[in-house]
């Protein structure tokens, strides 16, 4: 019956040969690559669940203490856990670079189109996503077990805690350029906590000694702290917490900018 | 391919780690359509060369031209792709998705179901990367090569670390896909992958190119038959004169001759000298990869 013997073939149509656009910075990688970091169980243990247990833990127990403004503690507890949960997000989705490079898989991705400022700000998209949502986690927590604000405010904080964290998807990708190790943030962890700690997101400032409250003031989570927590306490953005802010987010962005050169030319 | 432009030309291509010269002003030109094997010991250079040829790394001299253009225009336009040696895979992907990953970084690409299917991957497509066995990793790293529809593919070592099977399932899935257009470069230093799978044969050593030429070409090194004898004194321009003879060795108390008829050399040595314990051996390719590749120098 069949008396064809022509044979199909894959027909060569000439491919489109320009290079991609955006520099392969698309939706569709960037989802991929979110839907990879919300897979990893590891990942959303110490970004979402630790924070949230934290809160459980350490904020419930101070509840009907009051701030000096009248509101509530609890609150100012959520938000600063907020902010560490923004910070711990956006370091470890920067961090991984270390780990991307260390597998090798950043080689692999120089075969193809994908230019890498592209993959940085995929970095940079997927950091700021996952801290949204850490700090969306929080106030859940929160809000469902009592603390209650003015719609503004949880609009102004959680903007800050979530903004303000981009200093740390900076820093996490210092870091991730500065070591290429498979488990950077097993040693980045301990230092988030300590720096957690001197920003006065696990204890108020007030409650350290002089000297350290002093020191405090210029590590890099500080700024992003009060700023966070200013239109909880009414007391207002100061200068110094806007400098510290604008100074450590300039560092380590060019601090990440420079070694990042440094990786790319490194033909 | 209306291009006449070479698919690779590489020219004094030099590149030093310290002390040590891994590439050695190697120049190279492979035409459209060509499948070259790159044969050479471990060390050879193979994959310092494969690195600067892909715009990996930076020669120290020399040029790199890929399809008329420079290595990173080619990657960036996905004419020229690759299947390196090791590492280069994200453990937390699955197959597919780390197959979907990288088709969105072309303007244009295969259909993913495509290139799992022709690199005989379908079946693992749900699996995590970090559970796939080396041979597994190896072909998903050759279907993210076919991705881009390359007008050149290039290979370093594709079958190093697979068990016998794995290899010959790697190479039936690159032949499956072999077509008249498609330039391919491998690394190996398997002579029967070479042997099997190239039209033409690059034997390098020490970063320098010691043998080119058609397979038939590399064989016809190998061609002929060793004859050894104890034969004190022997007189090596008789045994040179005889037909067939193409060199005569002379290593103490023993005589080597290698020759295209060594009946006639057994039978000179046998009839007509005192040669004892006579030996005839034939070469074959490996005696002349051995023979190109093995490093004399200093011995």
């Amino acid at each position: 019956m069949t008396t064809s013997l022509s044979v199909p073939t894959t027909d060569r149509v000439a491919p489109d040969r320009r290079p991609p656009a955006l520099g392969g910075f698309s939706p569709a990688v960037l989802g991929i690559e979110l839907r990879r970091v919300l897979r990893n169980r590891r990942t959303l243990a110490f970004t979402l669940i630790m924070p949230a247990v934290f809160f459980l833990i350490f904020g419930l127990p101070q509840r009907g203490q009051q701030l000096p403004n009248g509101r509530a503690v609890t609150a100012y507890i959520m938000v600063s856990l907020a902010v560490y949960a923004a910070m711990v997000a956006t370091t470890s989705i920067g961090a991984a670079v270390a780990t991307e490079r260390a597998l090798g898989w950043s080689r692999q991705l120089r075969l193809t189109p994908l230019r890498p400022a592209a993959y940085v700000a995929i970095k940079a998209v997927t950091a700021m996503v996952l801290g949204l949502i850490a700090v969306c986690v929080e106030f859940a927590v929160g809000a469902a077990t009592g603390v209650r604000l003015p719609a503004d405010v949880w609009l102004s904080t959680g903007l800050g805690a979530w903004l303000g964290s981009l200093v740390f998807a900076a820093f996490g990708l210092f870091v991730g350029y500065l070591f290429p190790a498979e488990n950077v943030m097993q040693f980045i962890g301990p230092i988030l906590a300590v720096l957690a700690m001197f920003g006065g997101l696990f204890v108020p400032l007030d409650v350290l000694p002089d000297v350290l409250r002093d020191v405090a003031r210029f590590t890099p989570v500080y700024g992003v702290g009060e700023i966070a927590r200013a239109p909880l306490t009414g007391d207002g953005v100061s200068v110094a917490a806007l400098a510290n802010l604008v100074v450590w987010t300039v560092l380590f962005a060019l601090g990440a900018t420079r070694l990042f050169r440094r990786d790319t030319a490194r033909v | 391919m209306t291009s006449t432009q070479p698919a690779v030309e590489l020219s004094g291509l030099t590149k030093t780690f310290g002390a040590v010269t891994a590439v050695d002003g190697l120049s190279l030109r492979v035409e459209p359509g060509e499948v070259v094997a790159f044969l050479g010991p471990n060390g050879a250079g193979k994959t310092t060369t494969i690195d600067m040829l892909l715009g990996l790394a930076r020669a120290d001299a020399g040029s790199v031209r890929i399809l008329g253009g420079d290595p990173a225009d080619a990657v960036a336009r996905g004419r020229v792709a690759a299947v390196l040696q090791t590492g280069g895979l994200l453990k937390d992907l699955t197959v597919g998705e780390t197959v979907r990953l990288t088709a969105n970084l072309y303007r244009h690409s295969r259909p993913a179901e495509e290139v799992l299917d022709r690199a005989g991957i379908t079946g693992i497509a749900d699996r995590v990367v970090g559970k796939c066995s080396g041979g597994q990793q190896q072909r998903l790293r050759f279907a993210l090569a076919l991705l881009p529809d390359p007008d050149l593919m290039v290979l370093d070592e594709p079958t190093t670390g697979m068990d016998v099977e794995g290899r010959r399932e790697f190479w039936q899935a690159l032949r499956r896909d072999a077509r008249s257009g498609r330039t391919v470069i491998f690394a190996t230093h398997y002579l029967d992958e070479a042997d099997a799978y190239a039209d033409r044969i690059v034997l390098v050593r020490q970063g320098r190119i010691v043998a080119d030429g058609t397979t038939a070409e590399i064989k016809n090194l190998a061609a002929g038959r060793l004859v050894r004898a104890t034969l004190p004194g022997a007189d090596q321009a008789a045994l040179a004169a005889l037909p067939g003879v193409d060199a005569v060795e002379v290593r103490g108390d023993s005589v080597l001759v290698r020759t295209a008829d060594s009946d006639l050399v057994a039978r000179h040595l046998l009839t007509r000298t005192a040669a004892r314990d006579v030996e005839i051996t034939s070469r074959n390719l490996e005696d002349a990869f051995l023979a190109l590749t093995t490093d004399h120098a200093g011995a």
